[in-house]
């Protein structure tokens, strides 16, 4: 894991920035347009780049430290606080899993255990095909219908083992089902 | 009865578009304003509508708003930022609100940036809600085509722009001096208060932070009038507010109430009363960060002072009920943990002690836990409390933790002498 984070400028010598593509180059110039700052815009440069790679590699940053001309260590410090941020590569479908106390109650750890047992993963992994990675979310505010989780950009309630079993399979067979539902 | 948060709400269709939400009424508060409603005109009917910010603090909106420089010598930039950042435990109704009538927000928000003559608003959503930034991102469009926002607002000579925000998590965005350094693209953690928001904001300039819920009380008190606002609570507070009630009852969800409505009316009548099999054991009247009250309490009215004098707080108005099936110490450590996570890192008491009371109710849950350990957690009380920590995240895990301790001491000696939790999971 060390050797995805940048520590120290040492380091990153020997990482070198990638190219920026066209289309990402094209977002962040218009969230320059949105924010007075450049700063402002790093962050949101992280959320371009993810979208668009699935993750924020060490070149990736590097990249954006450069274009931006923001410290590294100042992007990484944010990069790695926000739980959104990824900086390790994630599978093709995020799982982000709520285990907030409303959730709790309605026995989300069964669930948890139950997806965890399924894809054979737990918090912070990806499944060996790549196709899942599993991640606690505080509350998701979907609390009348706890269990919850979002999967990419879809939200799943009231959860059971069962249900759980049809969406990992209603994924697996490439069909998400409606945006941000 | 009234219902002008959620009238306009009915979640089996997409939200109205700007023509039906104007057929309905909507941005009649604008029209008013253009009409010749000075700024200092719209922030005395603020004042006297007696509006509490909804997110949880409960503070008077009009004296937050009051504490803006204005005038020829007040900074020429000023910023509106909605505070749409919904994370608190428990907590499940900005998200209701975003979803169901977007307008309804961009209208209060107008409202509010017009009064404090902000040009600029950005709403920071929370990055999870998708269907809400679609939703606000069509809306605000809408908005703009029809010359409610950009520039010359009908012919007010007043501009606004709004910017969709998306944040990237972090439970301590709430707070709103974390939430304008995320916004600024830094690390969340809160600010030093004075300077307040008010005076030395985002980017050092004068902003304003308010709550979805807040902002989506000012049209009705805008296009109907103080007295008409007044007129809807029947307890000592104004208004309607949200309230919802999660855990084990028969119909979990969220409803405009009038505030002075008891608690027992919502939990029995809106929310179908306790599933079978299961009795109220105690609940956590507004979100993860408040005291437990108990069945006693049931008859309160759901007013801001009544639940403070009770010992607890309205909060965000979300409830979340214990059952007594479900044990109050796992309950408990469930929060701890999520405030342990959640700490920003920035300040000692609240870094150290958060995952020193975690890891103590994990001891507990695996039969490690001694006497020893619930005056540890009893010390945290103090050690925790309002004014030992930079910001409330930390207080306001106290709140679960010291109720806790009060209400269910037995449930902690039980963790002890059975060596783990009595309950069973289910």
């Amino acid at each position: 894991m060390n050797s995805n984070l940048i520590a120290s400028s040492a380091t990153s010598d020997k990482i070198q920035a990638r190219e920026l593509t066209a289309s990402e180059i094209e977002e962040i110039e218009h969230e320059k347009t949105l924010y007075p700052d450049k700063q402002a815009v790093g962050l949101e440069a992280l959320k371009i780049v993810q979208k668009h790679q699935g993750w924020v590699s060490d070149e990736s940053l590097l990249a954006i430290s450069r274009y931006l001309d923001i410290p590294v260590s100042e992007l990484e410090g944010v990069a790695t606080f926000f739980n959104l941020v990824f900086r390790r590569p994630v599978g093709k479908h995020v799982m982000l899993f709520c285990d907030s106390v409303s959730c709790w109650i309605m026995g989300c750890e069964n669930i948890r255990a139950h997806i965890s047992q399924k894809l054979g993963i737990d918090y912070g992994e990806t499944t060996a095909d790549g196709e899942f990675t599993l991640l606690p979310v505080p509350c998701l505010g979907d609390c009348d219908r706890a269990p919850v989780m979002m999967v990419d950009e879809n939200q799943h309630r009231n959860l059971t083992a069962e249900k759980v079993d049809a969406i990992i399979q209603q994924y697996r067979n490439n069909e998400p089902g409606e945006q941000g539902s | 009865m009234d219902k002008p948060l959620t009238k306009n709400i009915d979640m089996s269709r997409p939200p109205l578009e700007i023509a039906q939400y104007q057929a309905a009424g909507g941005y009649e508060s604008i029209r008013k304003i253009a009409a010749g409603l000075a700024p200092a005109d719209v922030l005395q009917q603020v004042k006297d509508s007696g509006l509490k910010g909804r997110g949880g603090a409960g503070f008077p909106t009009g004296l937050k708003w009051s504490f803006v420089p204005m005038g020829d010598n007040a900074p020429r930039e000023k910023y509106l930022v909605v505070n749409a950042d919904e994370m608190e435990p428990g907590t499940f109704k900005d998200r209701l609100l975003m979803e169901g009538d977007p307008h309804l927000l961009i209208e209060g928000m107008i409202i509010a940036a017009y009064t404090i003559q902000a040009s600029k608003a950005y709403i920071f959503l929370r990055g999870e809600y998708i269907r809400a930034e679609h939703a606000l991102k069509k809306a605000i469009a809408e908005a703009r085509a029809e010359g409610l926002l950009g520039s010359n607002i009908l012919n007010t000579g007043y501009s606004l722009e709004i910017v969709l925000h998306t944040s990237a998590g972090r439970y301590i965005c709430g707070e709103e001096t974390a939430l304008l350094n995320a916004l600024e693209g830094k690390r969340a953690n809160p600010r030093a208060k004075p300077p307040f928001p008010q005076v030395s904001g985002l980017w050092g300039k004068p902003t304003i932070v308010n709550n979805v819920e807040t902002l989506c009380n000012l049209p009705g008190i805008i296009s109907h009038g103080v007295t008409w606002y007044q007129g809807l609570g029947k307890g000592v507070d104004h208004g309607t507010k949200l309230f919802g009630v999660s855990g084990r009852v028969r119909s979990p969800g969220c409803w405009e109430l009038p505030f002075g409505t008891t608690i027992r009316e919502v939990i029995e009548e809106h929310a179908g009363g306790m599933q079978d099999g299961y009795q109220l054991k105690a609940f956590l009247p507004g979100g993860g960060s408040t005291d437990f009250l108990l069945p006693e309490h049931l008859d309160l009215a759901l007013d801001y002072d009544v639940i403070g004098k009770a010992g607890s707080r309205l909060a965000t108005g979300t409830m979340i009920l214990l059952d007594d099936r479900t044990c109050p110490v796992g309950m408990v450590g469930n929060l701890m943990r999520f405030f342990s996570h959640e700490s920003c890192g920035f300040c000692t008491p609240c870094r150290d002690g958060l995952p020193w009371i975690e890891q103590i109710f994990v001891d507990l849950e695996e039969g490690r836990g001694s006497e020893k350990d619930i005056g540890i957690l009893e010390d945290h009380l103090g050690y925790l409390g309002p004014g030992r920590t930079f910001c409330a995240l930390a207080p306001g895990a106290m709140a679960p933790l010291g109720s806790a301790l009060r209400h269910f001491r037995q449930e902690f000696e039980d963790h002890l002498s059975s060596k783990g939790c009595p309950y069973t999971r289910h």
